[in-house]
């Protein structure tokens, strides 16, 4: 935010408080003025529409968490308890699970959104990389959800998973054991995994303060990718925001509820209504949709540590990307080879989700290895080598000017 | 570490497996309670509900459901005194009391379906060593097609699956006779299959309906197929209605935001 608030208080009391704690001018500066790009379009709406699903899954995880009981004997009951007899209660834990994908869903369309106009780019690498621990602690407490109702499929997804730790050399099997509190996916491990996705939503909101912290440094990126010049590129948040980010999220609202209403178990798995059985293992363990492109990259190499090393830098890579990308012209509008590399990259990361549901057998292999190569082949060979090697069009002056010539090329085609 | 090694190789091992899929895909009946104005039909429901108490309820437990869900709103639509009565047939297993004893009881309405077993030793020992599974959320618990896109449109297809399991019984095709193991039926919809230990239970005739509606064995595992799809999910009928309401509201709200926000914006260039 830069220049003096505009806040001025205006009784008696708002002026003794304000000299004592200006919160009024601080929310003032940065929900209702703040200077934003006018050209923002709706994908730039997953923002605000992610703040909105976070708070959805906290007030209904904490009502859930009322009637829920963290116990290998009583688990799977009491989400039938909540399901049955807790008013209400079946639209809570609907809410909450389907909740979970949505987030997910506005987590990756938000991403990709950054990657296509350039949004990790100088001067905003520290709100990117946030941005990827948001989404890392987001994936550790999806998971950790997953294993609360303990159905056959959270209690082996939770051993796959918390096994995958075996790989690492001389300690694995410690840690392993430290991860459960035993020998094997227990009581111990269901009462942790409950406490830390009790915690960690906190501890999301708490680095979400960070993003839009580091956001509003800078100010936000825009679809040309250019900086703001002046008072002429930007808007006040509120009222053009607030209202534009309003309707996205109730039209993604609506799109929530027709899942959460009207097919409820659509995205997850009918063996999770089979309580857990340690002593039987389903035919087919997979993780829930939003794991799948890196579940594909874990088994796409053939050595376990390596797979698993694979698995987590493809993750891990997103941090370093401002610096792998060496092109300076920020937004992908005006790159034309890059434009046309990133809807391969889109699809290549959907196609390793498709494969990562797949049972490793037959030409599934032999394309998860090859996406897998892909993957990171564009971010370590292709971004970097794109950026020197490619010639960017022309970009306009500046953000209005690039608004005026638009609506002006409209008025000509309406004419 | 061996040990640990082993468990992961068993789990990618797993993953790799073929599906745990029937031979055949369910048959694609349908219901009065798909769609999303679908409701369950009554009548239905208290006829599946007899043949779960007559033939499913010997083996199967159902213990997330109570007697008194019978009489809840959107369900088979029992009375209250119809509840206290049919609750007051079946015998439940209570105690300590004040001497310290165990003792039986006739049942209350409170009272959550009791398994005909002490124990799941006893339900193993009774059935050749399988276990008659719960039968509370069955219909969500296994799928009777597959496919992402089928599965969008027509639902996992778990009623289905049920009905399909329970007339679908066969005689072996004969090159597969000699595998037969002992005691178990060939079924070609049942996901572990072809072989399932539990015998065919239904036949023509045999459960009378009250209401006289025809009892040949399609009849009996299309009702109770619909009985065990509403014990799944109780709250389908709300959660339908309430859904239809939430979705006007917000499509309302989000014309309204989106003439104000065009108001608002259209100044500005």
């Amino acid at each position: 935010m830069s220049g003096p608030s505009k806040y001025q208080p205006t009784s008696a009391i708002g002026k003794w408080f304000h000299e004592r704690l200006p919160i009024v001018a601080f929310a003032k500066d940065h929900v209702m003025d703040f200077p934003t790009p006018k050209n923002l379009n709706y994908w730039y709406t997953f923002g605000g529409i992610l703040s909105v699903m976070l708070m959805v899954q906290i007030i209904t995880g904490v009502v859930l968490a009322m009637h829920y009981t963290p116990h290998v004997d009583m688990a799977f009951a009491s989400v039938e308890h909540i399901m049955r007899d807790v008013n209400s209660g079946w639209m809570m834990r609907y809410l909450h699970m389907n909740g979970a994908s949505m987030f997910f869903i506005a987590v990756y369309i938000h991403m990709f959104r950054g990657m296509y106009y350039g949004s990790y780019k100088a001067p905003r690498e520290v709100l990117w990389m946030i941005g990827v621990i948001i989404y890392l602690i987001m994936m550790a407490t999806a998971f950790m959800g997953y294993v609360l109702p303990w159905g056959q499929m959270s209690f082996w997804g939770a051993k796959v998973i918390t096994n995958l730790f075996s790989a690492i050399p001389f300690v694995g099997t410690d840690v392993t054991t430290w991860l459960w509190g035993g020998y094997s996916v227990d009581n111990p491990t269901l009462n942790r995994f409950f406490s830390l996705h009790y915690l960690l939503p906190f501890v999301l909101a708490g680095v979400v303060i960070l993003h839009i912290w580091a956001l509003h440094v800078p100010g936000n990126n825009n679809p040309t990718g250019i900086s703001v010049k002046g008072p002429q590129d930007t808007v006040p948040f509120h009222p053009y925001y607030t209202l534009k980010d309003g309707f996205a999220v109730v039209v993604f609202l609506i799109f929530y509820a027709l899942f959460v209403f009207y097919g409820p178990n659509y995205l997850g798995d009918a063996v999770n209504y089979v309580p857990a059985n340690p002593l039987s293992t389903p035919a087919h363990i997979k993780p829930e949709w939003y794991y799948l492109p890196f579940y594909a990259i874990l088994r796409s190499i053939p050595n376990k540590l390596f797979g698993v090393l694979a698995m987590f830098s493809s993750i891990l890579i997103l941090l370093f990307l401002p610096w792998l990308d060496t092109s300076r012209v920020r937004s992908g509008t005006y790159r034309p080879v890059f434009k046309l590399e990133f809807w391969i990259f889109a699809v290549v990361c959907v196609a390793l989700g498709y494969i990562g549901s797949k049972p490793p057998e037959g030409s599934y292999v032999m394309w998860g290895k090859i996406l897998t190569v892909y993957y990171f082949a564009h971010f370590i060979i292709i971004l970097p080598l794109m950026g020197l090697l490619e010639t960017p069009r022309p970009l306009p002056n500046s953000i209005s000017e690039d608004v005026l010539a638009k609506a002006n090329g409209k008025m000509v085609a309406a004419e | 570490m061996k040990k640990i090694a082993s468990i992961l190789i068993a789990g990618f091992a797993l993953v790799g497996m073929a599906h745990a899929e029937a031979e055949k895909s369910a048959k694609p009946i349908g219901y009065s309670f798909e769609g999303p104005f679908g409701t369950f039909d009554k009548a239905q429901l208290q006829r599946g509900y007899k043949v779960f108490k007559e033939v499913c309820s010997n083996c199967h437990s159902m213990k997330y459901v109570s007697f008194r869900n019978l009489s809840d709103k959107g369900g088979p639509g029992f009375t209250e005194a119809q509840v206290k009565a049919l609750a007051a047939t079946f015998t439940i297993h209570d105690g300590p009391n004040d001497k310290g004893d165990m003792f039986d009881r006739p049942g209350r309405a409170s009272d959550a379906f009791p398994w005909n077993f002490p124990n799941e030793e006893a339900a193993r020992a009774a059935n050749g060593g399988a276990l008659p599974p719960d039968l509370s959320l069955i219909t969500k618990a296994r799928e009777g097609w597959h496919g992402t896109f089928r599965q969008l449109v027509s639902g996992i297809g778990g009623p289905q699956y049920v009905y399909s399991l329970v007339s679908g019984f066969e005689d072996e095709p004969p090159e597969l006779a000699k595998e037969k193991p002992e005691g178990k039926y060939y079924n070609p919809y049942f996901e572990n299959g072809p072989w399932i230990s539990m015998p065919p239970p239904l036949s023509d005739g045999l459960v009378t309906y009250d209401d006289g509606a025809p009892n040949k064995v399609e009849d009996l595992a299309r009702d109770v197929s619909a009985f065990l799809a509403w014990t799944a999910e109780p709250k389908m009928e709300e959660r339908k209605q309430t859904g239809f309401e939430v979705v006007i509201y917000l499509a309302i709200l989000a014309g309204l935001l989106y003439f104000v926000k065009r108001k608002i914006w259209r100044d500005l260039h």
